[in-house]
């Protein structure tokens, strides 16, 4: 059987943080009512003109930098025609043939490879409006009410080489960008919302071949789930028409999560011929030198930069690295919490085991986690001051997520302190080996796991709370004497 | 002849139009008149001539990112042909 | 009291002085419409009842000694592609029958602030898609002069409410002539203004590069008042220029002595009908007796200029009317089942065919395989049309050309589109070059209205008021009265 080597490019599509819509002043704010947020510009009325957003060209420099890009010093804009009713005017307001930015990469960590992806060009554009269907789906409707709140929403769109080879490829990609674009702080990455949204250029071509397959699109996915799922589906549908000796259409196609199959959208070819031309209602974006530096200037400190520094100066493993990076509001709670721990190490594990595991399992946002970041660097703290076993400060953890109370606090109140008190724990010591005679000879017959069931009788004893290493120290100490 | 009955078809549809048969020969005589018409340009050299698609020299024509309320709910579809809970309604959007 | 060919001028003077009143005039003026519009068809919309509230506020404001702006309850008419709120903009199709504005266009919020009267809204071609305002879905407008003429066109029924007396000052738009045209076939003032002078926000886009919005009036200082009125820069449109805005009636100086004035020779070929050629001939030795130096110039590329306009204005048309789909406005298909079908049944039955042919037109040439051929080469000719200007004004200071090759010409002519296109010769260029335009009457031939073009540097409209002004103070062309006869 031939093998096969999937190939994937990205565009993906951003929306802008802004206040105001891209070509009119209308609120940009989400899930407001229909029509609320609308006026003569972006309802296309007739007669009415757009006006640029001043803080979308700076958003896309912004991006563009953080991303590699070369920013053009000359760019405009050129109508996209297409007919649909969520597009107020029949025609997108894009960059075709000079957008802002060229040229980019980022480097995305696989099986603990580093590759680099190529960022063909970022564009500036403004979405379509909302289609509420009457039915279940929009094959079953009788009919659709358009709600033009989003008409006219800013977007950046990050076009991608063809640069990725597996799903898991595309996903890393898309994670990558999703921190790169909250690190710049231009889109709020919402993916559920549809603020940032991809379409998937598929297609594969036999192992060593020197020309692209025929690539299928897929329109419009809005989770990483759904993206991995399209590449893994498409790429079978794909290998499977030829391996039956047929071959692949260009076309776009559109991924049905219940059903788990992406399926044709069955357009004409005249879908594809857009007819773009330069937009005459709008005049072109000059930028200079000066400009462009002080954007960059002011671009904070993007998740690579982050994530090297975390591993030279807090001394954490690059996997680990990349994982509190990746995600720019656990990157801002480690930074804080880490002001308090004493060991970046182990504050970096709770973060990728407990805190994780919370959020995964609760599905909630950084932002919405209980515990406070100085908290949880006390809890660190007590850690390795020995107050607390880890068991037990996974128990204070869990008293911390009912109510973010100080950790010293809830191990007093709980009373959960770890005894690390000589005096008391020798006591404990003597007491145990005069009660089990039989493993003090154990121990004399060489039997070393003696000693872990005299710590065990301990432990035991003592409600989990004495200090373990201690014990086993003394343990060893009383049946060498 | 440029232009075909297939190629008007073609046109109309990517202009959500219809012409119809009665209408074609004419649409055709007069349409290929003018694209014949326009064979003069090919007289003109435009080697490295930049197109105008702007006859005024303004660039960078930008408005601050402030919101201001737009037109009212009602304003929004005083015009509407049909409407259904607050929104422009269509017909099925799948032919 | 009958106020034909009354200026804006002379009734602000009258207004003032308390001669008259607003409302007394305004009911004059619709009186006239009663009395004359079922002949002309200048209207296709009247608002009585707001022109007459809006009067009657003047009035108040006169008696009570306020200064009043020039343009203060003197009735004017608005063409029917620009935007009044609340009041009903058609564009004279069929697919705007019953749109009612939601906003006003920027023209219209400043001539309210000068509290001027809206009378009501023009016939126009549909879309300002014609030459000839035969193309309106509602009616065809007559020409005042000869009622079996057209009225030219776009603006046709904005030129035609002048000269019947329907109107004291009129807005028209001009994306290839569509103001100076009508002008001329009317015996009016008509100006385009340089590209970006007057917004466009709110006038219904037919070509963004090309259109413009303009005063059609009685006389040049008119002309310079609504300029005064309408210019400046909007923040709702990106093209309109933020260069400060002159006060137009000081360019009104009753003298040319040392200006150059260009003779395009592309413009005096054969083209231009022999007794038009000699009308303009004429002029041309007025300006001379005025102490104008006339030199002559060439506009190499004139001859490219009607093709060009004819694949670059389609092209922007053809997105510009994307918007109307039966979705948001206007008028719907009730008997499709899908929102494709809805829309192209809309559309075909809601545009008429002038507007559907350049809609395809502007569709192809953008097309995918055609676009470098027509559309991209067409903005590369474009280029060479506004060098050809550049370098004529290095030698003059403004150009003089007929405005159109003929006179009024008979409605329901059978000419072909190609026919009727090539007769904007002389008025494509100057949109092409977003350059000022203003035609003024200068002549007679078969008792129909001849207009001179005066064409000037980009925000040059001072010196085309000036020479208008010279010329029209000079002769007495402008005072003629249309007949409202026939043949
Ligand atoms: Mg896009
Ligand atoms: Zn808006």
């Amino acid at each position: 059987m031939t093998e096969y080597t999937t190939v994937i490019g990205l565009e993906v599509h951003a929306e802008l943080k802004t206040k105001s819509k891209a070509f009119c002043s209308c609120s940009t704010s989400f899930g407001s009512e229909p029509n609320t947020h609308v006026c003569p510009v972006c309802l296309g009325m007739p007669g009415a003109l757009p006006v640029m957003n001043k803080r979308v060209v700076e958003f896309a420099v912004r991006f563009g930098l953080a991303v590699n890009c070369d920013i053009q010093k000359y760019s405009k804009f050129d109508r996209k025609n297409y007919f649909y009713p969520d597009l107020s005017k029949n025609y997108q307001i894009s960059q075709f043939a000079q957008p802002i930015c060229l040229g980019g990469h980022l480097d995305i960590q696989v099986d603990g490879k580093t590759k680099r992806v190529g960022i063909t060009r970022i564009h500036m554009e403004e979405d379509a409006g909302k289609l509420v269907h009457s039915g279940a789906t929009i094959n079953t409707s009788d009919s659709s009410a358009v709600d033009y709140n989003r008409a006219g929403v800013p977007l950046i769109e990050i076009v991608s080489e063809p640069d990725m080879r597996s799903a898991a490829e595309a996903r890393a990609y898309m994670e990558k960008l999703k921190a790169y674009l909250e690190y710049t702080d231009v889109c709020d990455c919402k993916m559920q919302e549809g603020s940032m949204r991809c379409d998937a250029n598929i297609s594969v071509m036999p192992e060593g071949a020197k020309e692209f397959g025929t690539r299928a699109e897929i329109k419009n996915l809005n989770s990483f789930r759904a993206l991995e799922k399209t590449i893994e589906y498409e790429v079978q549908r794909q290998i499977q028409i030829l391996e039956d000796g047929g071959h692949i259409v260009q076309e776009t196609r559109t991924w049905d999560d219940a059903q788990g199959v992406t399926f044709s959208m069955r357009s004409k070819e005249e879908a594809h011929d857009y007819r773009y031309f330069p937009e005459p209602d709008l005049v072109p974006i000059v930028l200079d030198d000066a400009y462009i530096d002080k954007v960059r200037s002011e671009l904070p400190e993007l998740p690579d930069a982050r994530k090297a520094r975390l591993i030279k100066e807090k001394g954490l493993q690059e996997y680990d690295a990349e994982l509190i990076v990746s995600n720019k509001k656990m990157a801002d709670y480690y930074a804080k919490a880490d002001k308090v721990a004493s060991d970046a190490k182990v504050l970096a594990n709770w973060m990728l085991g407990e805190v994780s595991a919370y959020l995964n399992n609760n599905t909630v946002e950084m932002d919405k986690f209980p515990i406070s970041p100085e908290h949880l660097g006390e809890l660190v703290n007590l850690i390795k001051k020995g107050v607390l076993s880890n068991k037990l400060a996974k128990q204070v953890f869990a008293e911390m997520l009912k109510a973010d109370k100080a950790p010293a606090e809830l191990v007093k109140s709980l009373g959960l302190e770890q005894v690390s008190d000589t005096g008391a724990l020798q006591a404990m010591v003597d007491e145990v080996i005069a009660a089990n005679p039989q493993s003090v000879a154990d121990f004399k017959a060489g039997k070393d796991r003696a000693v872990g069931f005299l710590v065990g009788q301990i432990m035991k004893k003592s409600r989990g709370k004495a200090n373990p290493a201690m014990v086993n120290e003394m343990i060893v100490k009383k049946l060498k004497e | 002849m440029k232009v075909t009955a297939k190629d008007v078809k073609h046109i109309a549809n990517l202009s959500r139009l219809t012409v119809s048969d009665s209408e074609m020969d004419k649409f055709l005589e007069q349409f290929n008149q003018i694209l014949n018409y326009a064979d003069i340009l090919q007289k003109v050299d435009t080697t490295g001539i930049e197109p105008s698609p702007y006859v005024i020299p303004l660039n960078n024509v930008l408005r601050e990112d402030v919101a201001v309320p737009g037109v009212s709910h009602e304003e929004a579809l005083k015009n509407a042909p049909e409407v259904h809970n607050g929104g422009f309604k269509v017909p099925r959007v799948i032919e | 009291m009958d106020y034909k060919k009354s200026t804006v001028h002379e009734l602000h003077e009258k207004l003032v002085k308390k001669e008259i009143s607003s409302v007394e005039l305004t009911n004059a003026i619709y009186k006239r419409i009663d009395d004359v519009d079922d002949k002309v068809k200048a209207y296709l919309t009247l608002d009585k009842e707001n022109a007459l509230a809006q009067a009657a506020k003047v009035d108040t404001m006169i008696a009570k000694g306020e200064t009043i702006k020039p343009l203060a309850g003197i009735p004017g008419a608005i063409k029917d592609n620009i935007s009044i709120k609340g009041l009903r903009t058609t564009c004279a199709s069929k697919i705007l029958e019953n749109f009612i504005p939601i906003y006003d266009a920027h023209v219209i919020e400043n001539l309210k602030k000068d509290e001027t009267i809206f009378l009501g809204k023009t016939n126009m071609d549909e879309f300002a898609m014609g030459s000839t305002t035969e193309t309106s879905h509602f009616q065809i407008t007559h020409n005042p002069w000869d009622l079996t003429r057209v009225p030219g066109g776009s603006s046709g029924g904005s030129a035609s409410a002048i000269a019947a007396g329907e109107a004291v000052w009129s807005l028209g738009s001009d994306t290839g002539g569509s103001i100076r045209q009508p002008a001329s076939f009317n015996g009016c003032v008509g100006i385009k203004p340089t590209y970006g002078r007057v917004s466009r926000y709110g006038c219904v886009a037919f070509a963004s590069s090309l259109d413009q919005i303009g005063p059609i009036t009685n006389d040049v200082t008119d002309a310079a008042i609504v300029l005064n009125t309408i210019c400046g820069v909007d923040a709702h449109d990106s093209t309109s220029l933020p260069m400060e805005v002159p006060d137009f009636t000081k360019a009104l100086r009753q003298d040319v002595k040392g200006l150059k004035i260009g003779l395009p020779k592309e413009f005096y070929g054969e083209g231009i009908d022999a007794p038009v050629k000699e009308q303009i001939k004429l002029a041309i030795e007025k300006y001379k007796e005025l102490g104008a130096e006339i030199v002559d110039i060439s506009l190499p590329h004139t001859e490219y200029a009607v093709i060009t306009y004819y694949i670059i204005a389609p092209a922007e048309a053809s997105a510009n009317l994307a918007r109307f789909d039966g979705v948001r406005y206007g008028y719907r298909n009730m008997k499709a089942t899908s929102a494709p079908e809805m829309t192209t049944a809309s559309r075909t039955e809601g545009f008429g065919p002038e507007v559907r042919r350049r809609i395809m037109l502007g569709t192809y040439v953008l097309s995918s395989g055609y676009y470098d051929a027509y559309y991209k080469k067409a903005m590369q000719v474009r280029t060479l049309i506004r060098e050809d200007f550049t370098k004529a004004f290095e030698k003059c200071d403004l150009l003089l050309t007929p405005t159109s090759p003929v006179v009024a010409y008979p409605i329901g002519g059978n000419m072909s589109p190609l026919e009727v296109y090539m007769l904007d010769v002389t008025t494509i260029p100057v949109n092409m070059a977003g350059l000022p335009g203003i035609s003024i009457p200068c002549g007679f031939v078969d008792k129909m209205p001849v207009g001179m073009q005066l064409i000037g540097k980009p925000l040059g409209e001072e010196t085309l008021l000036r020479a208008a002004y010279t010329f029209e103070q000079a002769t007495q062309f402008h005072k003629a009265v249309a007949s409202l006869g026939g043949k």
